[in-house]
């Protein structure tokens, strides 16, 4: 579960968790969208560290380091991938090297950025977003009761693994294909549950009025404060002077900074 | 027989949900765990199969240490029936659903068919047979459940809640059976809030409350000290409260069981009419 575990929210006060989840949003997307642009190790090594102040102003250290480790595996993957066909088609070493790491670190800003943003931004806080820039209340109801939902299916995978193990279920025997078969006894329930849990929440939030009338009102209303106006000049700023960069100035590459020096 | 020695457990988030708990549980003993919701009471039984081991301390089984073996293997002596059914239905017929047990455990084809008639009459679901099991209704599925365990005849049952959704004809079979059961020689434990079940049934009551066991002792003894109940957030068995309120006229305190009620009220009716 510790892919889960970084993307999971805790309820804690920080400056970024109290800035404006559309304001949050918009920013991920820009560092999205600076990582596409570069394919050079250099600029995606100060765009990874960009981030770290974000992390620890947020104090989500430890669940940020989880998530980078959920991610460690699929980041193996690609970094051999791309050393690999970066040396058979005829690149040297060090700058197969280069490019592979560089195309690692463009995956890991985009997990690192997007991990950010889940780990401060409560779901509830998103649904008012999402509602407050007119989705259908149908949607964002959906959306963010099926994120609150996950931790507590986690869970319950747990307790009905327990269940069957108490009924001598081994999920560890056999062959490859028995092991995939062991694990029925412990879907079937899982999702039998989920659909009876979601058909009594469904009769549950009917007779609670639930879409009586067009119009919602809400207990909270999403306001811009002054940490939102300094993230959009943030925002802004990185993404002016990225497409500058882009634009107009040479990328050097670690190995020629390296041949310079030497 | 069931031997814990000074066991604290705590989940993974940190919540530490047994603190230090030492008891010992002999053959044949039928045991009721009782305290309020977040105790630890499912903590504490789910230890008796090796479902968890304990951070600190040790719990044996018949002399076998739970972190030496495997769950499998404790549970073919350790049978445990879970609060919600839901979690473990999963088979197409109720017949199956019973079966998947004593296949897990590789008994033989004969032998499972016997065993699962014999689990699907003593539970009144031979009508069920080859219903689905998720067709039935709550206290149905709890059936199925209690019968897909005791099929393999577990030396020691674990029941988790038994009586939850049951209606009273249900719950008065689910006595005489567990009685049955104890005749047998059977280690029962089971984990409930109904305290009138409870005072029915006149097992060893173990009261927790905050990951410790406050009393443990006879049901007549424990279910009636106002004390011992209040720490633990209990209220006694109807019959205990109407002794109390009898006991200014000299009747004693320590009642819960109807007929032995109804023997100390003949008496005194027949002292007064004469
Ligand atoms: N899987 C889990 N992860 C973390 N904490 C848990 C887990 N299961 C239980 N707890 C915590 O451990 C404590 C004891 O829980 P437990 O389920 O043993 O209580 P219980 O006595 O069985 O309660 P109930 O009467 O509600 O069934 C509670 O504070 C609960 O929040
Ligand atoms: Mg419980």
């Amino acid at each position: 579960m510790s892919v889960f575990d970084g993307l999971k929210f805790r309820r804690v006060y920080s400056p970024i968790h109290n800035l404006d989840p559309r304001i949050k949003f918009i920013y991920v997307c820009a560092i999205f969208v600076i990582a596409i642009m570069f394919g050079e190790l250099l600029p995606l090594i100060i765009l990874f560290t960009f981030q770290i102040p974000f992390v620890l102003l947020a104090g989500v250290k430890r669940e940020w380091i989880r998530s980078m480790r959920g991610a460690a595996f699929l980041a193996t993957i690609i970094f051999l991938t791309n050393f690999v066909f970066a040396y058979l088609g005829a690149r040297g070493i060090g700058q197969s090297l280069e490019n592979a790491v560089a195309m690692t670190l463009r995956f890991i800003v985009l997990i690192e950025s997007f991990s950010i943003f889940f780990l401060t931004t409560s779901p509830d806080h998103l649904g008012l977003a999402l509602e407050q820039t007119h989705v259908p209340y149908e949607f964002t109801f959906a959306f963010t009761t099926a994120v609150r939902f996950v931790p507590v299916l986690a869970e319950e995978a747990q307790t009905i693994m327990d269940a069957q193990k108490a009924r001598g279920l081994e999920l560890e025997r056999g062959n490859f294909l028995k092991r995939i078969r062991n694990y029925i006894p412990i879907l079937i329930p899982l999702i039998v549950s989920a659909i009876r849990r979601s058909l009594e929440l469904a009769e549950a939030m009917e007779s609670r009025a639930w879409g009586a009338t067009k119009k919602r009102t809400n207990l909270y209303v999403l306001k811009m404060h002054k940490g939102d106006f300094i993230l959009i000049a943030i925002t802004i700023g990185i993404l002016a002077v990225a497409i500058y960069i882009r634009l107009y100035l040479p990328i050097p590459s670690i190995n020629q900074l390296l041949a310079n020096i030497n | 027989m069931i031997e814990v020695e000074d066991v604290y457990f705590t989940y993974p988030n940190g919540i530490e949900a047994l603190k230090g708990i030492s008891l010992t549980i002999k053959n044949g003993e039928f045991v009721a765990i009782m305290g309020q919701n977040g105790a630890g009471k499912t903590t504490l039984v789910k230890h008796f199969n090796g479902l968890l081991k304990p951070t600190k301390g040790k719990v044996s089984i018949d002399g076998v240490e739970t972190t030496k073996v495997s769950v499998a293997t404790l549970a073919r002596k350790v049978g445990f029936v879970f609060q919600n059914p839901d979690h473990q239905l999963f088979s197409e017929t109720v017949e199956d659903e019973i079966a998947f047990a004593l296949k897990n455990f590789g008994f033989k084809e004969t032998v499972i068919k016997k065993r699962v008639s014999w689990a699907l009459n003593l539970l009144g679901l031979t009508k069920y047979r080859k219903t689905s099991p998720f067709m039935l209704s709550g206290g149905e599925r709890k059936r199925v459940a209690l019968a897909s365990v005791l099929a393999w005849d577990p030396k020691i049952l674990i029941l988790d809640e038994p009586t939850i959704g049951q209606d009273y004809q249900q719950k008065e079979k689910l006595r005489q059976f567990i009685l049955q059961l104890k005749a047998q020689r059977k280690t029962i434990i089971i984990v409930t809030h109904d305290v009138e079940f409870v005072a029915e049934c006149n097992p060893r009551v173990i009261l927790m409350r905050e990951g410790k066991i406050v009393a443990d002792g006879e049901a007549s003894k424990i279910l009636t000290t106002p004390e011992v109940l209040n720490q633990a957030f209990i209220v006694p068995p109807q019959i205990a409260q109407i002794f109390f309120q009898l006991s200014d006229l000299g009747f004693p305190r320590n009642i819960i069981d109807i007929y032995e009620a109804r023997e100390i009220l003949l008496k005194a009716i027949r002292r007064k009419t004469m």
